[in-house]
């Protein structure tokens, strides 16, 4: 009885992630290994697969969603549960919250020092309304500083599910993801799993296998760390121009190999989120 | 820490931001008072101090960037290589990428740690004449993790600015985070007293880069910080078995070359896609010593010239109006 009522009492106070099932987070240690993609294709996939998403992307200094999922910079509005996401489809089944939405002039370089950001993004992620979601995605800057300190804080009262780190499979990369998961463990966030991503580039031309960024990593990783492998996306030229120009590309090639691979990392993430 | 004292509360602004003893953190803070009536916003001493501890520096180069991965890393410790190849130039390079530090690795340098001397903390030598600094020296494990907010990321780039032992320069080559944000604006501060050189932007052919990168381009014009020149790294990759070129991260709208003309700004190189760039990067050894008759390798050459010749350059002018 008293349980249930300080249950009610949270999802009060929880506004608009109180119908939001699972919350996860996308970080890495190390810029450009394609967080905000990986975001994008997992959302595409879970969209698929008949899932409610919503990407949330807290990216101040370089938000790249809206672009990825060819949303541009819509006028957003605030209803009394508070900022209404942007969805990306007329079905609704895919939402997006953009801290770059709130930007009064989208080609100006936010210059702000980590106090201002963290303020903002401290009222930002409490305050939009979802709606009912199966799954939340939250792409993040690379680091582990302000942002992510400030999203987990406020993320936190409701429920963050874990984190899923995403690397390149190059030591260079795999060096700052190992000191990430530091991070998580320190805060407390647990490590759903690793995903190497730019795994090897097969030319269109002769397909002879180039491993641009080395290969296997983010599995080595994986092994060194304990961590749940996820899988690797290979490097694809197809990816990168479907990103480029906001397409949706699991929808576009469903026989290439990078549909293949991001499908089944979306499915043992799927799994993983729900035999919790 | 100047900028913040040890006994403010977690959301501390930072003595001299402008949120200073104004931030809704700041109530119930003993120092409240003090930051609120403006004096601690009076201009911070390091940055005359630095002013005068690098005057014996002739040249300072940033290396920006508004996207991350872009090859920012990899492009300083090349620059820093190439520079230092001619062994009558003293040249350093600076990480100030305090949550992800890539330049020890790149340089070969991993759990190397810095040691404490008279004049300062000296930094670590590659050669005779290239010495490294990076937080990467100060961290005990390949597991520990820089959980830090901006301000004491600020003092970190403070102390590596004013207290390491950094001797006469030819050359100081600063490495940054992507982003615009605490350790851009410190960078810049701390070297106001400075002459900088100038920046160079580094980014990559597609457009979800180049958005980015156009906001970098405007902080610089905002700070004042001159653009020596943009390079275009990861443009296409030649297929080693086939020799056909893919657009691998396609130039969707006109890539750097676009970008520059349309504003005006000098485009220094194209930087091919190499596998042989990554592996070196892991190895920890220049890549224009291992592969030096590439054609990337080239590029970069060419690249260092022009980066070379803004300097001197810059050199004659100011002579000239003196
Ligand atoms: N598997 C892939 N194949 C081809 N291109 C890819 C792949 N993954 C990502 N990319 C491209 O690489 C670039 C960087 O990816 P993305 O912007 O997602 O990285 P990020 O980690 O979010 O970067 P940042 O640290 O700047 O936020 C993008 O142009 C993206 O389209
Ligand atoms: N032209 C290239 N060909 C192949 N690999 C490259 C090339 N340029 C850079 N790389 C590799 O790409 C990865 C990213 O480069 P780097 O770490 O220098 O980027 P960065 O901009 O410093 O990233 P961050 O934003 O995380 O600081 C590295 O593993 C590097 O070795
Ligand atoms: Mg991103
Ligand atoms: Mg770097
Ligand atoms: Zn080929």
């Amino acid at each position: 009885m008293v349980e249930s009522l300080i249950q009610n009492m949270e999802q009060t106070n929880d506004g608009g992630l109180a119908q939001v099932r699972h919350v996860v987070l996308v970080l890495s240690g190390k810029g450009g290994v394609g967080k905000s993609t990986i975001t994008t294709e997992l959302a595409l996939a879970f969209r698929h697969a008949g899932k409610k998403v919503g990407i949330l992307d807290v990216d101040l200094c370089g938000p790249s969603i809206p672009r990825m999922l060819s949303i541009g910079r819509p006028d957003v509005h605030q209803c009394d549960a508070g900022w209404v996401p942007v969805y990306a489809d007329a079905q609704k089944s895919l939402a997006l919250m953009s801290i770059g939405f709130l930007l009064e002039d989208p080609d100006e370089a936010v210059v702000w020092r980590g106090p201002k950001k963290s303020a903002m993004i401290g009222q930002f992620v409490s305050d939009v309304a979802w709606g009912e979601l199966d799954v939340l995605l939250v792409d993040t800057p690379p680091g582990t500083s302000d942002e992510h300190l400030a999203v987990l804080e406020n993320l936190k009262k409701h429920r963050v599910d874990g984190a899923i780190l995403v690397t390149t499979p190059q030591a260079v990369s795999t060096g700052d993801v190992r000191r990430e998961i530091t991070f998580c463990k320190k805060t407390g966030v647990r490590v759903l799993g690793i995903v190497e991503n730019m795994s090897g580039f097969v030319c269109p031309h002769c397909s002879e296998c180039s491993n641009i960024f080395s290969k296997g990593g983010g599995e080595d990783l994986a092994k060194l760390t304990g961590s749940v492998f996820l899988g690797s996306v290979p490097l694809d030229p197809l990816l990168s121009s479907s990103i480029e120009e906001g397409k949706d590309f699991m929808q576009s090639f469903p026989n290439s190999a990078t549909f293949s691979a991001i499908n089944s990392i979306s499915q043992a993430l799927l799994s993983s989120l729900q035999n919790d | 820490m100047a900028d913040v004292p040890d006994n403010a509360p977690e959301h501390c602004p930072g003595t001299t931001s402008e949120q200073a003893g104004k931030s809704s953190s700041c109530e119930g803070c003993p120092n409240q008072k003090v930051c609120a009536s403006g004096a601690t916003k009076a201009p911070d001493p390091a940055i005359a101090e630095i002013g005068a501890k690098l005057s014996t520096v002739k040249h300072k180069i940033l290396v920006l960037s508004g996207k991350g991965g872009v090859g920012k890393s990899t492009f300083s410790a090349h620059l820093a290589h190439a520079l230092a190849s001619d062994s009558t130039k003293e040249v350093a390079l600076l990480d100030v990428d305090i949550c992800g530090p890539s330049i020890p690795r790149i340089m070969g340098l991993e759990g190397e740690q810095v040691h404490q001397s008279g004049s300062g903390w000296s930094p670590v030598y590659v050669d005779d004449n290239l010495a490294v600094m990076s937080i990467g020296f100060l961290l005990s494990s390949p597991d520990d993790a820089v959980i830090w907010r901006g301000p004491k990321k600020n003092g970190m780039i403070k102390q590596f600015l004013r207290d390491v032992d950094w001797g006469d320069l030819d050359y100081l080559i600063v490495d940054t985070p992507p982003g615009t944000s605490d350790e851009h604006l410190s960078i810049v501060q701390y070297l106001s007293a400075t002459h900088v050189d100038g920046a160079v932007i580094i980014t990559t052919p597609q457009e979800v880069s180049l958005q980015d990168v156009r906001k970098e381009i405007r902080f610089c014009q905002k700070v004042k910080l001159p653009i020596i020149g943009v390079v275009e790294n990861m443009s296409g990759f030649v297929c080693p078995s086939c020799k056909n070129t893919s657009q691998i991260f396609p130039p969707t709208t006109g890539g750097a070359e676009r970008m520059c003309a349309d504003l005006n700004l000098p485009l220094l190189g194209k930087v091919p896609l190499d596998p042989r760039i990554a592996r070196s990067c892991d190895e920890g050894k220049s890549f224009l010593n291992e592969v030096p008759d590439s054609p990337s390798a080239e590029v970069y050459q060419n690249i260092v010239q022009s980066i070379k010749d803004y300097c001197s350059n810059r050199v004659t002018e100011e002579q000239s109006t003196t």
